[in-house]
């Protein structure tokens, strides 16, 4: 009985992608997902897809969100979604997208294999609870 | 051993980031099947130099580590890095922002950087991270750097798995008297005046020195802390910094200090665990009978006192053990 006393808390992180300024959004979120009980590991701004999955797989998280504003999405997202797999990491990481996505991209994307599209008007409790039903059981 | 924990393992030795991650998850969550994982881990290391960085908020740890971390990149040694941000112990949740100043890693595989919370731990966060060394040390890393705000003693713990551990003591801080009263001087080997760039830098080194002085002589071959000056955002001193540490390791060698440090942290670790488990079956005991709160109310109404209490629950555990020997 002792041996299985487990700890098991959802790992996240909340990742910048592109050119877009500044982080106050991502910090807000960061925040709204530490007292929801999360851990976060926020990794900063201005990040190459690379490097949101170098520190994806490194921090082992089951949850990765990248809120992205510049438009750059149809490229961007598919590069860290390749980056998963060659890590062997794509099926059990829950992938978040947030940001200006237009209709048809957010179904692209979702196709590809994003779990949901965030939009500017979505509340953090509706992301809290998406990610509380969805998060991959390992 | 199961088939999985080899698997993993294997994959860990044979360098693929993923299964060290994944080893280290399974550290963090105390999932089933992590003692045998760590035992499987234990075997396999080799000994990596653990380098311990502490100091008080904000006194730049993390870029230090990065900068540390990509000297010794450039040395080709491979570098293992475990974050570690104690600041919300019982939320369970918590932000850990160490990464962002963590550049070094990116595109090389050869620096790996774990950020860890305190996730209000069973068995200690000292007992994770002292984990988690094993996972780095068996993956191969040549070197691990525990990177933790300076606080109390759940800090000095931590860093206490280090070989050798590095105080930041930044300019203008105040800070000399306050790290005095936690008892963080006691166990740095190295005092790091990060920031000097900024006023104040001489001032806090001399002091520094000047309480160094106070060290008592002493026939055998000592280590002095010695005080070196880093501005961590440009790398100045860095290189003086790794030579330092270098030495550092030489003086354990060559006194034979390490082996006795190691073996005491082995010895700290079996009884933290003893402890924790024979914890475990006395809660089991306690609910077995009838739980806390009633055996209080019992207290309470003088049916029994305290000490009976204890007498039953752990009666049957020393007539058992007194039976055996
Ligand atoms: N002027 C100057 N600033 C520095 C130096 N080293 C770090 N900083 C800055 O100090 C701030 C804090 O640096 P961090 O590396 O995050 O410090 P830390 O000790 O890891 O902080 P916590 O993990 O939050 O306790 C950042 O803005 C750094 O750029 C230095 O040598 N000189
Ligand atoms: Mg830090």
């Amino acid at each position: 009985m002792s041996a299985d006393r487990q700890q098991r808390t959802i790992r996240c992180m909340v990742a910048k992608v592109g050119l877009d300024g500044h982080d106050r959004g991502a910090h807000v979120i960061a925040r709204a997902f530490r007292d929801a009980g999360f851990e976060v590991v926020y990794s900063g701004l201005h990040r190459a897809p690379e490097e949101v999955v170098q520190a994806a797989v490194q921090e082992d998280v089951d949850v990765l969100g990248v809120s992205i504003l510049s438009g750059a999405h149809n490229t961007l997202i598919p590069k860290i979604i390749e980056g998963l797999r060659e890590y062997d990491a794509f099926d059990d990481t829950l992938l978040l997208v947030g940001g200006v996505i237009p209709e048809e991209d957010a179904e692209h994307l979702k196709e590809l294999g994003v779990a949901e599209v965030f939009g500017p008007g979505t509340s953090i409790q509706k992301t809290i609870e998406f990610i509380e039903e969805h998060a991959p059981d390992r | 051993m199961t088939l999985d924990t080899k698997t993993l393992v294997d994959e860990l030795r044979d360098g693929n980031p993923r299964a060290l991650a994944r080893a280290i998850t399974r550290i963090e969550n105390r999932s089933k099947g992590y003692r045998e994982l760590v035992g499987e881990l234990h075997r396999h290391s080799t000994g990596a130099d653990i380098i311990g960085v502490t100091g008080s908020p904000g006194s730049g740890k993390s870029t230090l580590v990065d900068k540390l971390a990509a000297a010794y990149r450039e040395r080709d040694e491979r570098v293992g890095i475990i974050a570690v941000d104690p600041s919300s112990p019982y939320s369970g949740g918590a932000v850990l922002g160490d990464r962002i100043r963590m550049g070094s890693a990116i595109g090389d595989d050869g620096i790996f950087v774990r950020s860890m919370s305190s996730r209000g731990s069973l068995g200690g966060l000292s007992g994770a991270t002292a984990d988690a060394v094993k996972a780095f040390d068996a993956a191969g890393m040549d070197r691990v750097i525990i990177e933790t705000v300076g606080a109390g003693q759940n800090e000095v713990d931590i860093v206490k798995t280090a070989d050798t551990v590095l105080v930041l003591v930044p300019p203008q801080s105040g800070d000399t008297i306050q790290m005095l009263k936690a008892g963080i001087l006691e166990i740095a080997d190295v005092f790091v005046v990060n920031k000097a760039d900024l006023e104040g830098a001489n001032r806090i080194v001399e002091e520094l020195l000047e309480m160094i002085q106070l060290a008592p002589e002493s026939e055998e071959e000592t280590w002095r802390q010695p005080v070196i000056e880093t501005v961590a955002t440009s790398g100045t001193g860095v290189d003086t910094l790794c030579e330092t540490v270098d030495e550092h390791l030489g003086f354990l060698d060559r006194t034979g200090l390490r082996e006795v440090h190691a073996r005491r942290r082995y010895e700290e670790e079996i009884r933290t665990l003893l402890r924790d488990e024979v914890g475990y079956l006395i809660e089991d005991e306690i609910e077995a009978h009838g739980g806390i709160t009633e055996l209080g109310e019992a207290v309470r109404n003088r049916e029994t006192d305290p000490y009976a209490v204890v007498e039953e629950i752990v009666n049957p555990l020393r007539a058992y053990l007194s039976e055996r020997s």
